[in-house]
């Protein structure tokens, strides 16, 4: 029982030292890639500032909310049809779905790209934003298809007695019952447009529309010079929100989201 | 639910009549599916036939062929097939995946659900949340991190008490391997925590009041009931692993030399670098081949299960 304890809190302290680096970094003025030991000083926030974290972090809550907003809304309407209605081809349409949801974006780049060129719209946040919306749409469709599934169909039998469209029953009866599941496809689009690199790398040379990923990875890369202690802090900065997004979506969807049930005790 | 599915199903008199609760197709629908259906089109499906055509042209980033491309037939393939930073990067990319992705994360997540199955619970909530951090935190971060690792001094090397090594120069694809594990271990934990709760506790206990060990159980008993949940997350680790470009890229750009470059870097790179995107698209396309491959062996290990659940 010791030995089972301790040798969890082995991997535990060895899956936290990299963690306890990138706060000691961030907040030693004297940081380098080693630990340096605990100091208390907030310029390294001031330096990531400086560098531009703010601009590139409006910049990914601009690509985060867009892609969020449009991934979300067509997801839930394409959900709430494909379990409520009768589709044609609904078992190969779904399964298209899930292998789209698995499909490398890799691939698309290029194409993307290709077809971006031709229509003007590369360096364009809200062009870039449609892109990461798509290769959000085949996972949210199936998640909240599996949501919608869940909602009793008697309220909507009852509705549409009483004469009420379709449009009133989803946006009255299923969407506020769906909740959870519209806001646990809403976090996952976020959290993975906020992290998205290659695309904007890609899409958007605009040094004014850089996102925070790549906000860091030219200041990585920037000079010859590796600004440890700054970079720290801008790394921080990035990456509250979606830590922050995490942790209410865990203890809020307690039950209901499967990830939770990892940590709980 | 216990309606009856196909609404042929309900006759009367030997004619086939509507049934009430069984909705019929309509029209509207396909408006419905419409705005998810043109997004996906328009940025999946069409560049998905386009890189088709593209793996098959000569198409430029710049300079002549970036407007009168022709067609060029197999010869990007013929040079992939003689290419030997092409096979490095294959080889690189099995490493990559079988090696952080399915080895790694399955074997260390499969231990930390096991050890927190029977550790304290406060020990467990603290180490299940220091795991899931590092999953939850951007990639770039990640790479940052990891980055700082890795170098001359830094954290790692006087780890291992030579400072002086700058482990991103004489191990590189060891590095990205151990970030990545670091990275996505969260994900297995996870799944197999679920999957070892679905484990019936009886049986358990019957095959260790037979006096069997706690290993042998664990062989015997625990991993071939688990055997599907462990299948369908190495197949969602393959999936996520095998297109990774973000890690390796802001950590080595492939480097040094092309040690890193694992088929998605190795497309970046004739794509955007060297301004090749016919050559570029055709390294995508073998990415969708080796995942496919991949793939297959899952599913045929998971055919019984899939054959059981119909």
């Amino acid at each position: 029982m010791i030995s089972v304890n301790l040798l969890l809190a082995i991997i535990g302290a060895a899956f936290l030292l990299p963690l306890i680096w990138l706060v000691d970094a961030a907040l030693n003025p004297h940081a380098s890639a080693a630990l340096t030991g605990p100091a208390w000083s907030l310029s390294n926030f001031r330096a990531a500032l400086a560098a531009g974290a703010g601009g590139a972090i409006k910049n990914s809550l601009y690509l985060a909310m867009v892609s969020t907003i449009v991934a979300t809304s067509v997801s839930t309407i394409a959900a709430f049809a494909l379990s409520r209605h009768r589709v044609p081809f609904k078992a190969s349409l779904l399964l298209v779905i899930l292998f789209l949801a698995g499909l490398p974006v890799t691939l698309l780049l290029i194409p993307i790209f290709e077809i971006y060129v031709h229509l003007g719209w590369l360096n364009s946040p809200f062009y870039t934003s449609l892109v990461l919306a798509a290769t959000s749409v085949p996972f949210a469709i199936w998640l909240l298809k599996n949501f919608i599934d869940q909602v009793p169909r008697e309220l909507e039998e009852a509705a549409a007695i009483e004469g009420a469209s379709d449009l009133r029953i989803l946006w009255g009866i299923v969407i506020p019952l769906a909740m959870p599941g519209i806001l646990v496809a809403s976090i996952l689009t976020f959290i993975n447009s906020w992290g998205a690199f290659l695309i904007p790398l890609v899409l958007d040379a605009n040094p004014k529309d850089q996102p925070g990923a790549v906000g860091i990875f030219q200041f990585m890369s920037a000079n010859g010079v590796v600004h440890f202690g700054p970079l720290a802090a801008y790394s921080i900065i990035f990456s509250a929100p979606v830590v922050l997004m995490y942790l209410i979506c865990s203890r809020w969807l307690n039950g209901g989201f499967a990830f939770a049930g990892g940590v709980k005790g | 639910m216990t309606a009856v599915h196909d609404a042929s199903e309900l006759q009367f008199d030997g004619i086939p009549v509507d049934r009430a609760d069984i909705k019929k197709f309509k029209w509207s629908s396909i408006l419905w599916l419409s705005p998810a259906g043109i997004l996906v089109m328009a940025l999946f499906v069409l560049p998905t036939i386009y890189a088709l055509y593209i793996g098959f042209t000569n198409m430029q980033l710049l300079g002549p062929f970036a407007q009168h491309l022709s067609f060029t037939g197999l010869s990007n393939f013929d040079r992939m097939i003689h290419d030997p930073v092409f096979w490095s990067s294959v080889k690189m990319t099995l490493v990559f995946v079988i090696g952080s992705g399915i080895i790694a994360q399955t074997v260390l997540g499969f231990a930390l659900a096991l050890l927190g199955q029977r550790a304290k619970i406060s020990l467990r909530a603290t180490v299940g949340s220091i795991v899931i951090l590092a999953w939850v935190l951007p990639e770039i971060t990640v790479a940052f991190i990891w980055y700082a690792f890795g170098q001359a001094g830094g954290t790692l090397s006087e780890l291992i008490a030579r400072p002086g090594d700058d482990l991103l120069a004489t191990v590189p694809l060891l590095i990205v391997c151990v970030a990545n594990a670091w990275r996505g271990t969260a994900f297995s934990m996870l799944i197999l925590s679920a999957g070892l709760r679905n484990v019936p506790a009886e049986v358990d206990e019957a095959a260790q009041l037979e006096g069997a060990s706690y290993w042998q159980r664990l062989w015997r008993v625990t991993i071939p009931i688990m055997r599907s949940t462990i299948m369908v997350n190495m197949l969602l680790i393959t999936i996520g692993t095998i297109s990774d470009f973000t890690l390796i890229w802001a950590m080595t750009q492939g480097g040094p030399g092309n040690e890193t470059a694992i088929l998605p870097v190795y497309m970046y790179i004739q794509a955007f670098q060297f301004n090749d995107l016919g050559y570029g698209t055709a390294i995508a396309l073998a990415l969708i081949v080796v995942g496919a491959l991949l793939s297959i062996i899952y599913v045929r290990q998971l055919r019984p299960e899939l054959k059981k659940a119909q």
